[in-house]
């Protein structure tokens, strides 16, 4: 049996992953609904849904629309805050053998901070900080549009997340990726998630009006694997940091591009829509992959792209 | 527990040029997840589609050694007119049964109010209370009428309305509703499915009556399980309800209708 000589275990910025594959902030929810079909043990790990530090309501709906070989989003961070997450949501997690990374996002640096400190007191694995969402302060710019701004929510979460490593989730949405990793890299953070949704937008053209409520949204799904291979390449290339890979993963293969490209270990969103399953399939075909080339570790894909 | 689980095709009927009737074997899912009628299946279109697509559970039994679910949709998109070109013995790739259905028992007198596409879920409603409920049924015009003769068999009485008085009453089921009401109110609830503006009328006219409104909604779905958070349906107290995990089954009463 070839399968059972493969490693699959892997490590993010220390974090021990018994398997390289994630579930997707927003996609899993807190797990509840999808322990219903399988053992959430089974997983490396789970980003839960986005947390701000008060509860959300999120957009007025239609909140998904379908596009070729993808989905646009815009839930708005509907999420019952932080506080909530931690009474309510993680002592439910923590009934499972799996890593539970803490997705969050501000409106503040502080905010940031305070949602770190309540984190790391309740006792997370990791902090995934969000910084595809708008900065209030700054009017209203996406943190992760500008370095600076990038850099100082790094530096504030890190300062009060404890020991906790904290993951910095890059937007797609940015001329050079590269430039807000080397910011977020030199602010301490101890790893990289990459790629958010790509703003897109799609209209009904019976109507003229756009499907989504909000106009705008988040394209997700196989549509935006080939993206999201790039930016992993690039930023690995860029910063000496262990990378989260993520966008339009649902297969093995698509796992070991972002993992050759870079990426230690994968998250799995989208494809959970169309098979509830699709992130154990994703192990599977991994390691069957592995095997197959005579790999004894799947970490061994890591960054291990041949570039022309 | 919902499941996702291969239906094979055991019968595939058109009801009328754009409307299609399937029967599904489904294994022991309705035996482990049925929760009342009015629920719904998750049903992937196809491998080009990322999204499944929500169809409502008309009938269901328990009654051979493998459990049966019949399920009627109209074509609409890429998905359902992929769904329509399957047929019988082709297997589908089903998630179900999801949500909540109608909060009735088997002894409840109901008033099952349909209009359109919303009509197969409330024959499983009729079946489900014995013959004791009545249906007024609503439909565009007499061409687009589907299922009347399986809801004669399954009802004490059966109204048809259409917008263009082809068939039945020449109006709007809320007035069918509303007639029906002033000489008999001694239902348990109301039942209703269809457009949102049916919806609401319906929900306005059993408020009036007194009588418990229990509507089905629709919203567009990623994972129909919970998780996600797009199928947002607003209410009352502000809330936002989830279509798949909460309804799609709601107290008409608790929706924000202005939403
Ligand atoms: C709980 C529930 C039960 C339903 N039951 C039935 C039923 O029994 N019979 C039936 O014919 N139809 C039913 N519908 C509507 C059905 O889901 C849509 O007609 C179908 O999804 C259209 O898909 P399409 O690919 O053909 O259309 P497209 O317009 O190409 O679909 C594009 C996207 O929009 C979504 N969408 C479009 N219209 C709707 C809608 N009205 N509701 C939700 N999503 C929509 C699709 O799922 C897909 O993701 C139900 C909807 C819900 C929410
Ligand atoms: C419905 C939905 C909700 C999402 N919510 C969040 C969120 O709350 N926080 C976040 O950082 N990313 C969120 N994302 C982005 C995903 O975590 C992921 O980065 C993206 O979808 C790409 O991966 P995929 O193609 O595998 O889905 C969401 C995506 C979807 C589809
Ligand atoms: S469709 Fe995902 S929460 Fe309802």
């Amino acid at each position: 049996m070839p399968e059972q000589t493969v490693d699959l275990s892997v490590s993010l910025a220390g974090v021990a992953l018994k398997n390289p594959v994630v579930v997707a902030s927003g996609t899993f929810g807190f797990g509840r609904e999808y322990s219903q079909f399988y053992d959430l043990s089974a997983l490396g790990g789970i980003c839960v849904k986005g947390l701000t530090l008060h509860p959300r309501a999120g957009n007025p709906p239609p909140r998904i629309a379908e596009t070729p070989r993808g989905i646009l989003n815009s839930v708005g961070l509907q999420n019952p805050g932080v506080e909530a997450f931690v009474a309510e949501e993680l002592p439910f997690l923590r009934q499972y053998d799996v890593k539970v990374i803490a997705n969050i996002s501000g409106n503040t640096p502080e905010e940031y901070g305070i949602m770190c400190e309540t984190l790391a007191a309740a006792g997370v694995d990791m902090i995934e900080v969000n910084i595809s969402c708008p900065n209030v302060k700054a009017g209203g710019m996406a943190y992760g549009t500008k370095p600076e701004l990038a850099a100082e929510v790094t530096e504030t979460a890190k300062r009060h997340a404890g020991d906790v490593p904290v993951m910095v989730k890059l937007s797609p949405n940015v001329t050079d990726i590269t430039e807000i990793a080397r910011a977020v890299a030199g602010a301490g953070a101890d790893a990289l998630s990459l790629i958010n949704t790509i703003r897109g937008m799609r209209i009904d053209v019976k109507t003229h009006r756009p499907v989504l409520h909000m106009n705008t949204g988040g394209l997700s799904g196989p549509a935006v694997l080939p993206v999201a291979v790039r930016m992993v390449w690039e930023v690995a290339n860029a910063v000496d940091l262990p990378i989260l890979g993520m966008g339009g993963v649902s297969c093995g293969e698509d796992a070991a591009q972002l993992m050759l490209a870079g990426a230690s270990a994968v998250a799995v969103g989208t494809a959970i829509f169309a098979d509830v399953y699709a992130p154990l399939h994703v192990r599977d075909q991994l390691r069957d992959l592995a095997a197959a080339q005579g790999l004894t570790a799947v970490s061994q894909f890591t960054g291990a792209v041949r570039a022309w | 527990m919902p499941k996702q689980q291969t239906c094979t095709i055991l019968s595939k009927v058109w009801l009328n040029q754009d409307t299609v009737y399937l029967s599904l074997l489904a294994g022991d899912m309705v035996r482990t997840t049925f929760r009342g009628p009015g629920q719904f299946l998750h049903i992937k279109c196809g491998d080009g589609l990322m999204l499944r697509r929500p169809i409502s559970v008309s009938t269901c039994s328990t009654d051979g050694s493998e459990d049966q679910i019949s399920v009627v949709f109209e074509i609409r998109g890429q998905g359902t007119a992929w769904l329509a070109e399957r047929n019988k013995g082709e297997s589908l790739d089903v998630l179900g049964l999801l949500g909540n259905g109608y909060p009735i028992a088997p002894e409840s007198r109901c008033l099952l109010v349909g209009g359109g596409i919303g009509v197969p879920p409330l024959l499983g409603c009729a079946q489900y209370t014995q013959g004791r409920s009545s249906a007024i049924l609503g439909f565009r015009s007499s061409d687009k009428g589907i299922l009347q003769d399986r809801f004669r068999k399954s009802c004490a009485s059966v109204q048809l309305a259409t917008d263009d008085g082809s068939l039945g009453y020449h109006g709007f089921v809320d007035a069918v509703l509303q007639n029906t009401l002033e000489r008999d109110d001694a239902y348990d609830a109301v039942l209703a499915c269809g457009p949102r503006p049916m919806l609401k009328n319906v929900a306005a006219v059993s408020r009036q009556f007194g009588i418990p409104c229990w509507v089905s909604m629709e919203e567009r779905m990623g994972c129909g399980v919970g998780a996600c958070l797009v199928c947002a349906c607003g209410m009352k107290d502000g809330r936002m309800a989830h279509v798949c995990k909460d309804g799609p089954v709601f107290n008409a009463q608790e929706v924000d209708w202005n939403a």
